[in-house]
């Protein structure tokens, strides 16, 4: 009988032959990310750091990212925090504010390679199965007994197969493809699942899977993740990453279900308040008026992603109604898109250019909501309270969508909008 | 003992709003804002010994722990739901929360019911309806039995020691 993804990974790295779904397993993950709650984690076990020091200095990857740079003097004091501790134990994988938001510099830094484990403190940490990882999120103190032990224990999960087939439609991308699929499978779909995509690939770059895979959680997954490709081996080539051993699932591996998208079917889609898997098609809810846009963040902050909302706001004006903020993912993605011309488009046409942070994806400063109003962003989250506001409402749709909403000030279908 | 009782999906954005996540890490700070977008109310009237029951997929979104740290210090007796999302389950074990999936019981709750909770024993009564629910994995229950994850990786360390 064959094996999934999540049963031979996971039984290669507990040292195991087999590994049967519901089984516990003892691992000990590559690496562990954190980022500004840090802070927090450290903060836990003090006394035993001192006594017992950190069990591997390569394990953790530190990247400030969540309020930078600081909002206010307690988050400066955290970052303090965090600069000093990395000195003081001569840690070598630390990203300090501006590097960019910690998932993208995981991928972009060469942490995440085929067939390895990651484990981070922050519920997105699933993205990096976009490069065949098993990735998935913890809380702090896990993340602080890691540090100290560098072992956990993981239950094998069952997994999900998703086909997806087909060629995506002009102005349709990955964000459409994932939202469709949590519309589908509900907000709960694939809790405690191993989720694999198969299908036609080579029309997703790794920053395309990276999306989908960001999102998995928002379905319940505990990782989401894809086979390696050719797409993948270059982009692997190009961050410098040369050793590693792709696992992959055997062609008669048992699922838990088996799920096909026909993507040329799939239509530009958005999430509406207050759930992810509240997922509508843009042409059903056009016209919604809009306050603020944002496109960026560690779901839709890449080159691509900045390309697609440059090319259709080229020439126009971001309506006068409508703030649009513009968060790359990271300075590297940034410096690229300066070069290519696309931040001085974005920034003619009037948006706001931040830097590679989250804040305004989690409320925490940068692009707070007030009461009644509503934001169409490309992030992963539309929660009430989200933004910071809970009297205000969000919106999640594909750097397309928001694009072209933000030049209307109302939510538009990007197949509307002439190049 | 009063029973909260919510609905399906209720996130972590609910329990604790994201803005407060990096200047509230002490129950102290966290207790004010616990389920402050959810019910106003909780965190003035919940007392030691109070259930919560909930839907679906409680607990979903964010990795954030506060609101664990908040309901085990407030004295949340335990969380009873139809399902609990991947990352909260566990931030509870580490916390030594206990959090029990029994949807037969969520469904047969109504208000008023009286509830008598048998964690060791595996059982839960509403009104005049018991119901199982299945022990956690014996490496599992070691690290709720040890009081949460740091207690139990102290122990570890010391014996090796």
């Amino acid at each position: 009988m064959g094996k999934t993804f999540a049963e031979k990974i996971l039984a290669k790295k507990a040292g195991l032959k087999d590994a049967v779904p519901g089984q516990i397993v003892t691992v000990k993950p590559e690496h562990l990310l954190m980022h500004d709650n840090a802070a927090a984690i450290i903060g836990k076990i003090s006394d035993e750091i001192e006594k017992y020091g950190i069990v591997d200095k390569n394990l953790p990857v530190i990247v400030l990212d969540h309020v930078i740079p600081a909002a206010d003097e307690k988050t400066a004091s955290n970052h303090k925090k965090i600069r000093e501790f990395v000195k003081k134990h001569k840690l070598k994988n630390f990203f300090d504010a501006g590097t960019g938001v910690c998932h993208q510099i995981v991928l972009e830094k060469g942490f995440a390679v085929p067939g390895s484990l990651i484990l981070g403190s922050d519920s997105h940490t699933c993205s990096y199965g976009a490069v065949n990882s098993f990735s998935t999120g913890i809380d702090r103190t896990e993340a602080a007994s890691l540090l100290l032990t560098g072992e956990t224990w993981l239950k094998v999960p069952l997994s999900i197969k998703i086909n997806l087939k087909g060629k995506l439609n002009n102005r349709v991308s990955a964000k459409d493809v994932i939202l469709h699929i949590i519309g589908d499978i509900g907000s709960s779909g694939a809790n405690y699942c191993s989720v694999e995509f198969h299908g036609d690939m080579e029309q997703f770059s790794v920053g395309d899977r990276f999306t989908i895979a960001n999102m998995g959680v928002e379905a319940g997954a505990k990782n989401a993740v894809f086979p390696v490709d050719d797409i993948t081996v270059e982009y692997l080539k190009k961050t410098g990453v040369k050793d590693y051993e792709p696992v992959w699932a055997d062609p008669d591996a048992v699922y838990h279900s088996e799920l096909t998208y026909d993507v040329s079917k799939i239509q530009p889609v958005i999430a509406c308040p207050h759930n992810v898997d509240n997922v509508k098609s843009v042409s059903e809810v056009a016209g919604i008026e809009i306050n603020q846009c944002l496109i960026g963040t560690c779901t839709n902050g890449r080159e691509k992603d900045l390309e697609i909302a440059a090319g259709i706001l080229k020439g126009k004006k971001v309506s006068p109604h409508v703030r649009l903020l513009i968060l790359p993912a990271s300075k590297t993605v940034f410096e690229n898109c300066l070069r290519n011309g696309n931040i001085e488009i974005l920034s003619n046409a009037g948006a706001i250019i931040l830097p590679s942070g989250c804040g305004p994806c989690l409320g925490a400063h940068q692009g707070v909501l007030a009461p009644g109003e509503r934001c169409l962003s490309t992030a992963n989250r539309n929660f009430k309270g989200r933004m910071g506001c809970k009297e205000a409402e969000i919106y999640l749709a594909s750097p397309a969508t928001v694009a072209a909403s933000a030049i209307h000030g109302e939510i538009t279908d990007p197949r509307t909008v002439r190049k | 003992m009063r029973i909260w009782k919510y609905g399906d999906n209720i996130n972590t954005d609910q329990l604790f709003p994201g803005k407060y996540t990096y200047t509230c890490a002490t129950p102290e700070e966290i207790k004010p804002h616990l389920l402050e977008d959810l019910d106003p109310s909780f965190a003035d009237n919940v007392k030691t010994g109070d259930v919560i029951f909930a839907g679906k997929n409680f607990g979903c979104g964010s990795s954030r722990e506060q609101p664990v740290l908040g309901f085990k210090s407030v004295g949340v007796q335990a969380i009873v739901a139809e399902s609990f999302a991947r990352i909260f389950y566990r931030a509870a074990i580490n916390q030594g929360l206990v959090l029990i999936e029994c949807p037969e019981a969520v469904k047969t709750y109504s208000e008023g019911d009286e509830v008598q909770l048998n964690i060791e024993k595996g059982s839960i009564m509403v009104g005049e309806q018991n119901f199982s629910f299945p022990a956690l994995p014996k490496e599992v229950l070691a690290i709720r039995d040890a009081g949460g994850l740091l207690p139990y990786t102290r122990l570890k360390l010391k014996k090796k020691e």
